[in-house]
This record gives C-alpha cells, structure tokens and sequence, in this order.
C-alpha cells in the first residue's frame, strides 16, 4: 500500500497540491514558508496513528496563486473552504511557523471546525525587543543553516534547494512568503487581542534556539491562549519536526490523545 | 543631443572601508557613518555644481530619489529640487524619479510635482519609478506590490492633473474621496513624463506604449543599444515611430587633458562609486515578488551586485567616457549613432570626487563637449529625418 497519495484539488477557484496518507482521526497540517515539500519523515511517522492532510498553500509550490491571495487571513478563511471540500467534520489542526499562524488566525475566528490546536514554532505574535533574524536579508544558505541548532543538519535542505529544479519553486515559495509577511514582519498586529477566545486544547511546540521566532514568543502565545500547554525542546531550533523527530511525533500524538481522554471523561 | 547633469548626491567622505566590511552602503549601513557638518557642506556643494552646470551650459539637472544610504543623501528630492527652482536661469529640472509604490499617499507627488511645475514655469519633467529593490526593506513596502501599487499611484497621479477636481479615486491600495489637488501642473495637460528603469521588459514595452521618454540606468552602451531597439520595436508595435527624445542614456563623463590624465584622476572615485556605494547583495537588491521569477533568476545566475569592476573595464564596456576631449567626443557620438538617443543624463561627479574636481570636469565638458553635441542627432535618424 503506498504510504500517501498526492492529488490536486480546487476549492474557492483554486487548485492545490495535497497530500494524504494515514488512517484515524484526520490531522491538518499547515507547512511553513519553505513550502510544502515532499512526504517527510515526520508526516509519515504521524500518519501511523492519523490521517495525515497536507495542501500546499496557495502561492505555494504546485498550487495556484490566486488573485484574491493578499495576506495571512486571506489562507486562514481559505482553508475553512478546504475543510468543507474534503467532507471533513472537525481535524486535529497543526501549524508550523508561517502555517502555524494561519492556523492560529483560523482558531480566532471559529473553533467550529478545530478539535485541537498545535502551534510550531509559529509567527503571528510580537513582543517588543525580541530579536528575530530578517529571513528577507540572507542568503538561502544563510538561512537554512539559521533554521537549526546544528547547522550540520541544514546541508541536505540546502544541496535540495540550490538543485536547478528547486528554484522555481523556491522563488515562488519566497515571493508569496513576502506577500503574506513583509510588513508587519512575520505578524499581525491584532492577532493577540483575540487569542483568549480559542477554546479547544492547544499545543505550543518551540526548540530553545529558535532565532526566527524565538521561543519567548512560544510563551506569549502561552500566556495568550487558555489553558495552552508549551512544550520547549533544548538544543533545538525553527524546524523541531525535523530537528527533534522523535520527540515532536511523541508530543503531539501524546497531547491528542490526552485530549481525546479529556474530551471522553 | 541634450546633455543633463545628473547628481546622486553620494555622502563622499563615507568610510569606503567600512562600507566594504559591512558589505554594502545600503540599510545595514550605520549612519553613525553621517557627519551632519560634512553633510550640510556637501548639500551645498552639490546644488552649486548643478546650479554652475546649468550656468555653463548644460540643457538641465537632474535628482533621483534613494533611502537608507549613503549611496546619495536624496530620500526627498523635493526638497532640493525645490531650492534649485530659485537658482536656475534657464534649462530643465528633472526628479528622475519619486519611487511611487513606497507612497502611501501617491497624491503628494501630485502636488510635489505640480508646485515644481509651477515654480519652473513648466520648465520641470516629471519622472516615476518603482525604487529598487532595496527601498521595500527601507521603507517598509511590500515589494510583491510594487508594480500594482505603481501602476496605481501612476493612474491616480495622471488623473489628479488632467481631470478637473473633485473626483473620488477608488483603487486596491489607494482612496480618496476627493481628488482636487491645488496647485495643478503649469504645463498642460501635465509635464512631460521620464522613466528611468535598469532594462525591464515589461517597463520598457509599458514606456514605449504610453509615449514616455524612457531613460536607461548605468548599462554598457551595447545592452543600452539593444533595450532602445526594444523601444523602437514596441513604439512600432503601438503604431507610430518613436523619435531619440523619447530616449535617454544616463552616464558618467570625466574630461581631462589626456586620457592617461583622466583615468588616473578619476579611478580612486569611479572604483568607490562602483565596488562600494554601489554595491550590494543580491537579497537587498531583488527582495522576493519585486520582479518576476524569470528576471530574478537572470540576475541571480548573472550575480551582477557581487562583481568588482575596475575603471579600464568600465571604459571598455561602455558604461562611462572618460579620457581626453577628443576621446569624450569620439566616444559620446559613437555611442549616439549606435543605440540612437538624443538625451545624455551626465553625472559630472561620481563617487568620493571632491568639488574642485567636479567643477574643472563640468568646465571641461562645458568647453569641449557641449558645443560639438548641440545640434547633433543620432546619425540614422539624421539621414532618416533628411530623406
């Protein structure tokens, strides 16, 4: 049996690239700026115990850019119109860095369709005098080596991403993340007044070494959002689903299913 | 041919060493490098060199606009265009140009403009960029939305002089509900319209379409040749011959008594212009969605922001004259009959030059170039215009 599929799908008069693989209950996962990738360890190992569901945003990769696609909130109401396609009643939604803002935009707005929240080292909030690193004046390289606590671990990313084939998608990857982030840099400014209404369980996911969204922004989403549990992995940086694998699968399907017992008992 | 002076204002006494650890001139560039008491010097220095250029000869003067560096202290040209307007006797003052998209109120340079207009006596040229790449991490601007936002501003703008006021302007980034800008351009229906671009396509084939006069930013004369040829062909394309006013090469001239004179003169400077002020890296320069896909891997594989040039190759490709009288002559009326402009925007200064040298150059120019240039035309179109 093949591990996942890979289809294209059109919803609001634009056409994604999605992944699925996995039986259970089905899990959204939002990618990050770098793109939606291929079928990563990390989706694989999750789908052992879900239905792992993963579009690549419009912008993005083999997805249209659609004409109405201007900001975040444009892909937050977006993917409200893709849960609806897909039949799907309520998804264990889990957003990583630019996609776990999005998600975070879809939680203040309606947890209709949410059963759980995950946050991964997520933009959307910012704390004065935190510094971040500008994604937008360094070299790719730069920047992949940026995303991890061991830079070692960015070479295989980068030799991907210097590969001829990669750099359309690459540039296309870029221009849209600028689109939905340049200014204000990597958040909204109103995000934060409304974070108190998310009312299903949420976990926050951040490596200690974040230098694009530090991890004390991983606590503010925490002091935020009710009843949010924060989960901070050491000697980790931007990406700990591929940095710590093997405890960020644990956490997450650890917190999912302490919620399914929440919600039971 | 008409022969502009050109000014970037450069802030000279910039630390060219430390521009070069930090690896550019531009955003990152501390301006604790700025000394305000050198700087007021050079503001004055800078407008009487355009203001003796003019008295000297030179058919007008020309500002741009850049932020954030200290390439050229011009973030507001405006304000200096607007103190030359009292000074000039006579020639054309040309903003080549206010960088629209980083507007948010794109009407302002409705009035800037018109009240310049005004002031010259319809004697101003209005012209209109997007700003490179590095002005989106200066400002703050969106680069994905730079060429809606420009086209916008630019419809806004045209409309604001041309149609009586009030009239409500409903755009994606820009509204108004009242459009009724005082004063209105002195010429009518507005001043003639220049822009400056580093060879789009696309700004190339929207210039030739509209009827602009479009000038080419610092090229080799070969690529200036082929992006007017593009000029013409689109001007063909919208039905009508275009003429070499609608074209404008912008250089550097330096004039000595001697090309081995004048090289060695000008290389200390022309190399800092270049390999410093100039420089920067290809992320500040094409930030992502500033430019199609296609034109950013063409940059990107040509990896034009990280080469040194040294002044001999800058020579050879074209880029700027410099050497004796006769060699400045030569080589200007070549290049005229090659790529066919009538227009020479002229940087008489460029780089660390200091003022007395800038002034024995435009001198120089005044005397032995200008008179050979006045009534000559790119020699096709001459031949052309004849028959």
């Amino acid at each position: 049996m093949p591990s996942h599929t890979e289809s294209s799908i059109e919803v609001a008069g634009c056409a994604i690239r999605l992944m699925r693989g996995g039986e259970g209950a089905p899990l959204l996962f939002l990618h990050g700026a770098s793109g939606a990738g291929g079928w990563s360890p990390m989706m694989a190992r999750l789908a052992e115990s879900h239905d792992v569901i993963v579009p690549e945003h419009p912008g993005f990769g083999a997805s249209d850019t659609p004409d109405w696609l201007d900001n975040i909130h444009d892909l937050a109401h977006f993917y409200v119109d893709v849960i609806r396609a897909l039949g799907l009643d309520r998804v264990h939604l889990v957003g990583v860095s630019l996609g776990g803002w999005v998600a975070a935009e879809m939680a203040v707005r309606s947890t209709r369709y949410i059963e759980t929240l995950t946050l991964v080292s997520a933009a959307g909030l910012h704390v004065k005098g935190v510094e971040q690193l500008d994604p937008f004046l360094m070299t790719d390289e730069d920047r992949l080596r940026a995303f991890f606590w061991d830079p070692a671990l960015a070479e295989p990313m980068i030799a991907r991403l210097l590969s001829p084939e990669a750099e359309d998608v690459n540039l296309k990857n870029r221009a849209a993340t600028a689109r939905m982030t340049w200014q204000p840099r990597g958040h909204d400014p109103n995000l934060h007044k409304w974070l108190h209404q998310i009312d299903v369980p949420t976990l926050l996911v951040w490596g200690d070494t974040d230098r694009m969204f530090p991890a004390r922004l991983g606590e503010e989403f925490k002091r935020l959002i009710p009843g949010a549990e924060l989960v901070v992995f050491p000697q980790c940086g931007h990406l700990p689903q591929v940095e710590k694998l093997d405890a960020f699968v644990g956490a997450v399907r650890g917190f999912i299913e302490r919620s399914a017992d929440r919600s039971a008992s | 041919m008409k022969i502009f002076n050109f000014h970037l204002m450069p802030y000279q006494h910039a630390d060219v060493d430390a521009i070069r650890r930090n690896g550019s001139a531009w955003i990152t560039f501390s301006n604790s490098h700025y000394d305000a008491q050198k700087g007021a010097e050079l503001y004055h220095d800078y407008l009487d060199q355009l203001e003796y250029a003019v008295e000297r000869g030179f058919d007008g003067v020309c500002l741009n606009e850049h932020h954030t560096t200290a390439y050229g202290m011009m973030p507001i040209p405006g304000v200096l265009a607007g103190a030359l307007t009292r000074r000039l006797k006579r020639g054309k003052l040309a903003i080549l140009g206010r960088a629209l998209p980083l507007l948010n109120n794109p009407l302002m340079v409705a009035e800037e403009y018109a009240i310049l207009d005004n002031l010259m006596r319809g004697n101003f040229i209005a012209g209109f960029v997007r700003g490179i790449g590095a002005e989106y991490h200066a400002m703050g601007i969106n680069p994905s939305e730079s060429q809606a936002r420009f086209d916008e501003a630019h419809d806004l703008i045209l409309r604001a002089w041309t149609e009586p006021g009030p009239f409500a302007y409903e755009g994606k980034h820009y509204q108004f509900r009242y459009v009724n800008p005082w004063p209105t351009p002195y010429q009518k229906p507005h001043p003639p319209i220049w822009i400056p671009s580093q060879g789009s396509s696309s700004t190339i084939e929207w210039a030739a379409k509209m009827r602009y006069t479009y000038c080419q930013t610092l090229s080799p004369i070969a690529t200036v040749a082929r992006f007017f040829d593009m000029y013409r062909e689109q001007a063909d394309r919208n039905g009508y011959q275009a003429t070499p006013d609608q074209l404008a090469w912008s250089n550097s001239i330096y004039v000595a008594e001697t090309d081995e004179i004048a090289i060695r003169n000008a290389r200390p400077h022309l190399e800092a212009f270049v390999n410093a002020f100039l420089k920067m890296p290809v992320e500040m320069l094409l930030p992502p969605g500033y430019t199609s896909t296609e034109s950013m891997k063409r940059v990107r594989a040509a990896k034009v922001t990280g080469k040194s040039q040294t002044i001999e190759q800058m020579i050879e490709a074209g880029v700027v004259i410099i050497g004796s009288p006769n060699t400045v002559r030569e080589k200007l009326a070549a290049y005229q009959d090659l790529a066919g402009f009538n227009t020479s925007l002229t940087k008489t200064q460029f780089g660390t030059m200091p003022d007395s040298m800038v002034r024995e150059n435009i001198d120089a120019i005044a005397e032995e170039i200008l008179p050979y240039f006045r009534d000559r035309l790119p020699e096709g179109t001459a031949k052309a215009a004849a028959e």
